[in-house]
Parts: structure tokens; sequence; C-alpha cells
């Protein structure tokens, strides 16, 4: 736990898969280990997936997850299906984990709000892109759930997944802050990937550690190393139980690394030394964890390449049903903004469709006219 | 039935009986607690509906949207208080980028049952920010409702309303006549999307909203004193604007002033202004007039009033359109 500015980030597993100490007694269950390394595979073969549909111009601006998946992952399997999931913008991983199709995923980057729609998504918040403004969503969702709370029930706990560029807001301070004052059933994840677009780590703060910005709230703050499944496993679970417990908010900063750009739009090479892009593929949590489980012997080349197989598959079908989704129509347009469409807009509707109609009619003329002339 | 209430007694009374109906709907906000609101708009709310229901936030506008926002997604409709509308702007992000988008953007999947109360406008001698009327901005903003009552009934009535919609409103509250003149409650909910006719007349029609209604219907009286008969419009509901009710009015009258406080430009006035050029033009005798704050910041205290629209200046301008 951080308590000043002397940091003792939790780790497990070195960079090679190497125990630097005593392992907790879960990892002797295999199943979770190999559970998450098979969504980590998943979720990064769906995020190339994804950032080659951009590159072929088949969906637009996306921002890539590539090193941070052990983070999301994490997070959302230790959740509860009725608790709520609050995620930020490179959150595949956890997505995928909380039962939301893939399509989804690629709708909402398609640009398609359905992307966010489907009962798959139960009561967790869409993908929130103003930075750290879902902190307070968070922040709130928990106060609801105190709100309705029985007492002597366990707790349902929000889980915040933000980066470390949203660390630098007020939004941020001000959840964290309310989180202290009211004991609320939330966790904070920071995703500390180094970069804030463009801006280092370095430069975005003068708090030696972004986990210390929840000590200021009266909350208990851990650095985590965010590549580190077993690391992000026990820190995160004890976060979790706290909240479920009643006892109150938790701030967990992980570090990591953004392997890829920002975003699709971006070019890292420009602001980001090669030399320090080199290293941190030395860290990244996929190639770790293969190396833990192949050390004990829990996993093989044939295991991987089944699973790739079947995450190719899975990938394919979710990339048809995204390409196969038809246009939303015109009316979907007005009909999402209010209960009760107020009649100016019903009016401005009724225009849309009749432009709409008159438009496919001069198409269809002059589709008939230029068969005339050929 | 009630005795008669001031507009800050019947908001009161609003937030009471949604509370009592509707264990859904909690208070939230700066002082709204113990204090019971700098203007007493909740008071006695958090001994009767305890902690959990009426919260005292820490001093931060964009967490209290925020949790709004998060509140409502799971169901519960907070009903928000920013202690003036000055100090609204940290909420507008959240305001903006969410509360109004939610259910769009999740196709109705989340929605945003929340409102968002603020005391707004000029004329008590507030100090520096604490006087501007800024409902422009949000009226602005697709998803959102923005509501302004004149008067204890419609106060409650549409507040009450403004609960029970299940998008979000902006709320706000002309502090200046908050305790201008009692009324006795009929407890019943009024229509979001209505204009009230607040008297009938033939010869020109005066649209306000807010505060200014107040001189707008002593305008009125000035102008039938001199045989001229005003149709006096209370907006009320400025998103959605009905419009229809105004065209009417103006069809019938060929005239229309638009009285409001905010500044001139860009403002709801050029907007009911655009309505009866497209819907009225033919019958319009003059040129839509309008009598607002001018395109200054709002004045300290000291020079309010040479800011805000006064009787003279509204009778000046019907007579303008009279003689066109």
């Amino acid at each position: 736990m951080i308590t000043d500015d002397q940091s003792a980030v939790v780790q497990f597993l070195d960079a090679e898969g190497g125990a630097v100490q005593n392992l907790p007694e879960w990892v002797n269950d295999q199943t979770t280990l190999i559970d998450y390394y098979q969504a980590m595979v998943t979720a990064r073969l769906s995020d190339q997936k994804a950032v080659a549909l951009q590159r072929t111009g088949k969906m637009g601006t996306y921002p890539s997850c590539l090193g941070q998946e052990a983070i999301s992952l994490v997070c959302a399997a230790l959740l509860r299906q009725d608790d709520v999931l609050i995620p930020y913008y490179r959150d595949l991983p956890g997505l995928l984990r909380r039962g939301i199709p893939l399509s989804d995923v690629l709708l909402y980057w398609g640009g398609d709000e359905r992307g966010s729609a489907s009962d798959a998504w139960g009561q967790d918040l869409p993908n929130c892109v103003p930075i750290a403004t879902q902190a307070g969503h968070a922040a709130g969702i928990a106060t609801a759930i105190r709100i309705r709370h029985e007492a002597g029930d366990p707790m349902r706990v929000a889980l915040c997944a933000l980066g470390d560029g949203a660390t630098s807001k007020g939004d941020f301070a001000e959840a964290l802050n309310l989180a202290g004052a009211w004991q609320l059933p939330v966790v904070y994840i920071i995703n500390n990937n180094q970069w804030a677009i463009s801006v280092p780590r370095a430069i975005q703060s003068g708090a030696p550690t972004l986990a210390q910005k929840g000590v200021a709230a009266g909350l208990p703050s851990f650095q985590v190393d965010g590549n580190d499944v077993i690391a992000l496993h026990e820190v995160i679970s004890v976060a979790i139980d706290r909240a479920r417990q009643g006892k109150g908010a938790t701030v967990i900063e992980a570090i990591s690394y953004r392997l890829s750009d920002h975003t699709t739009a971006d070019d890292a090479s420009r602001y980001r030394n090669s030399n320090e892009l080199q290293e941190a593929w030395q860290k990244e949590p996929v190639k770790r964890l293969r190396h833990f489980l192949h050390q004990r012997g829990l996993w093989d080349e044939n295991k991987e390449q089944a699973l790739k197989e079947q995450a190719e598959r899975m990938i394919e079908k979710a990339v048809q049903t995204y390409l196969n989704t038809p246009l939303p129509t015109i009316a979907d347009l007005f009909d999402y903004h209010y209960a009760n469409t107020p009649d100016q807009l019903e009016e401005q509707k009724r225009d849309a469709l009749n432009r709409e109609e008159l438009r496919q009619k001069m198409q269809h003329n002059e589709a008939v006219g230029g068969h005339q002339h050929d | 039935m009630t005795d008669k209430l001031t507009m800050v007694e019947a908001v009161n009374l609003a937030l009471d009986h949604a509370m009592a109906n509707d264990p859904d709907v909690v208070l939230l906000g700066e002082d709204i607690g113990v204090n019971g609101g700098v203007f007493r708009a909740t008071a006695g709310l958090r001994d009767k509906y305890g902690l959990k229901r009426v919260m005292d936030t820490p001093l931060a506008e964009t967490l209290i949207a925020g949790i709004s926002v998060g509140m409502a997604t799971q169901g519960i409709k907070p009903v928000a208080e920013i202690q003036f509308m000055g100090f609204i702007f940290p909420a507008m992000e959240q305001l903006i980028c969410h509360a109004a988008r939610m259910r769009n953007r999740t196709r109705g999947r989340l929605t945003c049952p929340l409102v968002v109360r603020a005391p707004y406008g000029g004329g008590i001698h507030a100090p520096e920010h604490h006087s501007e009327s800024t409902e422009a901005l949000f009226a602005h903003i697709p998803g959102l409702r923005v509501v302004i009552p004149s008067s204890p009934v419609r106060a409650y009535g549409l507040l009450r309303a403004a609960i029970n919609e299940p998008d979000p409103v902006i709320f706000l509250e002309p502090k200046r006549i908050y305790r201008a003149s009692k009324q006795v409650i009929k407890t019943d909910t009024l229509p979001l999307d209505t204009c009230f006719t607040l008297k009938t007349g033939h010869d020109i029609t005066l649209v306000s909203w807010g505060a200014s209604l107040r001189e707008t219907l002593a305008a009125a009286k000035v102008l039938a004193s001199h045989g001229i008969s005003a149709e006096v419009i209370d907006v009320a509901t400025i998103k959605p604007l009905d419009m229809a009710t105004i065209v009417t009015s103006v069809k019938k009258t060929g005239r229309c002033v638009i009285v409001h406080e905010a500044c001139r430009s860009f403002g709801v006035g050029a907007e009911i202004a655009t309505g009866l050029m497209e819907r009225a033009f033919t019958e319009l005798r003059a040129p839509v007039v309008r009598v607002a704050g001018f395109d200054t910041t709002m004045p300290y205290y000291r020079m309010e009033d040479h800011y805000l629209p006064q009787v003279d200046d509204i009778v000046r301008a019907s007579i303008k359109s009279l003689a066109w």
C-alpha cells in the first residue's frame, strides 16, 4: 500500500515469467491462469483485427489496448455479473470478458451507436471518450448501490477504469474525494501506460506515484505491476472484496506500457523513443504468462495453435456480423433522444424521412434514365 | 390544496411530494441537507427522508452532475441543486456529453432521468457570478429539456413533471421572484411542452419567461390603460419550445414583443422570432421586437437595473411595434 511517496509495486512474476516471491495458493489451481492466458491471447488477436479493419478502411479510428490486456481482463474477470464495469476506451479485453460480443465493440468503433446497446452490456457503461468523466459516473453508480443496499447483504461493486492521463483531471480528484468521504463501493483502476497521447508520465504530474492521489482522498492505494496477472488478481481481489464488504473504495495504479500508437490516427514514432518501446516489449503481459505456463508444463505449442485457431474463428464470425450489420434507419437518428419525443423533433424526423424518399426516387430515376442512354 | 405558498415554498413542496411518491427520488447538492439550501428550497427534507436520500455533497459541481448521471443509469432519479446558475459551468460537460446523450448512445439501454435545479437570473443584488441567465446554452443541446417557472403554481406543477420525466431536465428557478407572490397550490403536474397564456388580448403578443414576466405583465397593464389589449404568454418550457401557442397568438395580433433577461444575441428570443418568420410571416404586421439584456457581461448589482428589461422598455417596444 502507498502511504507516502515510497513506491512498493506489487509483483509476483518477473518479465521472464519467473516468480519473484512465493505465489498465492490460488495459482496452484491452473485453470484460472490458463483462462487468463486464453482470454488475453483472444483479446490481443481481436485488437489486431480491429486495427487491421481500420487500416483497410472497414472501421473508423480505434485505440488499441496492446500491452494492457492483463489489467482490463483481470478487472472484468473478478467482477460479478451484477457488478458494474465503467470502462474507458481501451478496455476491449474486459468488455469481452463481461460477455459483450466483439461485434458490438467493432460496431461502436465502426461508427454505430448500437455497439453499446445490446442486452449483453447489462448495466455496464459504454466506452467513455471524454477523459476521466466516467470517474464521476462510477461514484454515482456506487452511490446508487449504497442507497439501495440492505444492511447485512454484500454490496454490488462499481469498477472504473481510467488512463494515467485521466489522473490529471479534476473529475478524477472530485470522484476520489467523494469515494473517500462517502466510503463508496467503488474501485478505481488507473491503467498507467506511461502516455497521455504524446505526453509522457514524467511530465504529467510531479507526484512520484499516481496511486498516491488516492492517499490524498483517504483511500487505500496500491501500485501493481500491470503486466503481471497474478499481482493484478491479488490486488484487485482485495479491492473488490473491500468494496463488497462495505468498507469503501480503493485506488490501484497498474503500471504497464502502451505498445501501440494512441489510436490508429496517431504515429507514436514522432514522440516515443524506440529503445524504450523495445524494452517495454520485454515486459509485456502475454509473453510473461506464456513463459510461466510453459515453465510449469501447463502450455505448449499445440495448445497455442488450437487457441489461436479458435480465437480466429470467433473473430472472423464477429467481423462478419459487424460488416453485415445494416445501417441504422433514418428514424433511428431521432428516436432515442427522448422517451417522449417533442413535436419539433418529430417534425424534423418527418422531413428527413421525406428527403430520403425523394433521394431514393431521384436515384431510381437516374438509374432508369442512365439505361436509356447506354 | 395548500395554504398560500411562495415559489420557493412550492419548490420545497414539490420535492417533498415527489420523494414521498417515489422512493427512487433523491436530492443532492451543496448545503441542501442540514442547512436546507441557501434559499431554503430543501428545508426540512433531510429530517423527513434521511441522509441517504438528501445528500450534502462536497463543493464540486462537476461531481454533482457526474454522480447524478451515474445514479440515473441505475434507475435512481436524482434532483441535483446547483447553488447558483453562475456555478453550473463545471457541470456542463457532464450534462452535455453524458446526461443528454446517454439514451441515444445506448439506444435506450441506459437513461438519465435526472433534474438539475438552479436559481438563476438577476435582481437580488447578489455578488458577481450570481445573476446570469444562460438558459440558451442548455436549450441548444439535443437530449435536454429546459424549464423555467414564473409562479408558485407553475413551479410546483412543472417541477413534479420534470422529476417524473424519463430524461434530463434543467430546471431554472428565477430567484428574484422566489418570494414575490403567494398562491394556493393545486397539486397537479403541468405539461412540459406547453406555453401558458397568462392574459388574453388582441392587439399585440408579449412573450416572456421567468422573472421578466413581472415587468411584462406590468407593461400589459400600462398598455391597457392606453386602450391597447396585450396577450401575455409565459413560455415556461424553453425546450421543447411550444411555438404553436405563440404562433396562434401572433396570427391573431400580428405583432410580437419578446422579453428576456438573457443577453440579446443568439438567445431563445432569436429562436422564437425565427419560428414566427417561418410560420406566421404573412400574418406579421410589424417586425418582431426583442427587449433583452445587453450583449454585455451582467453588471455587478449597483447597475443591474440598467441591464434588466424594465416596464418602460417593454411599453416603448410595444408602441414601436404598434406604430409600424
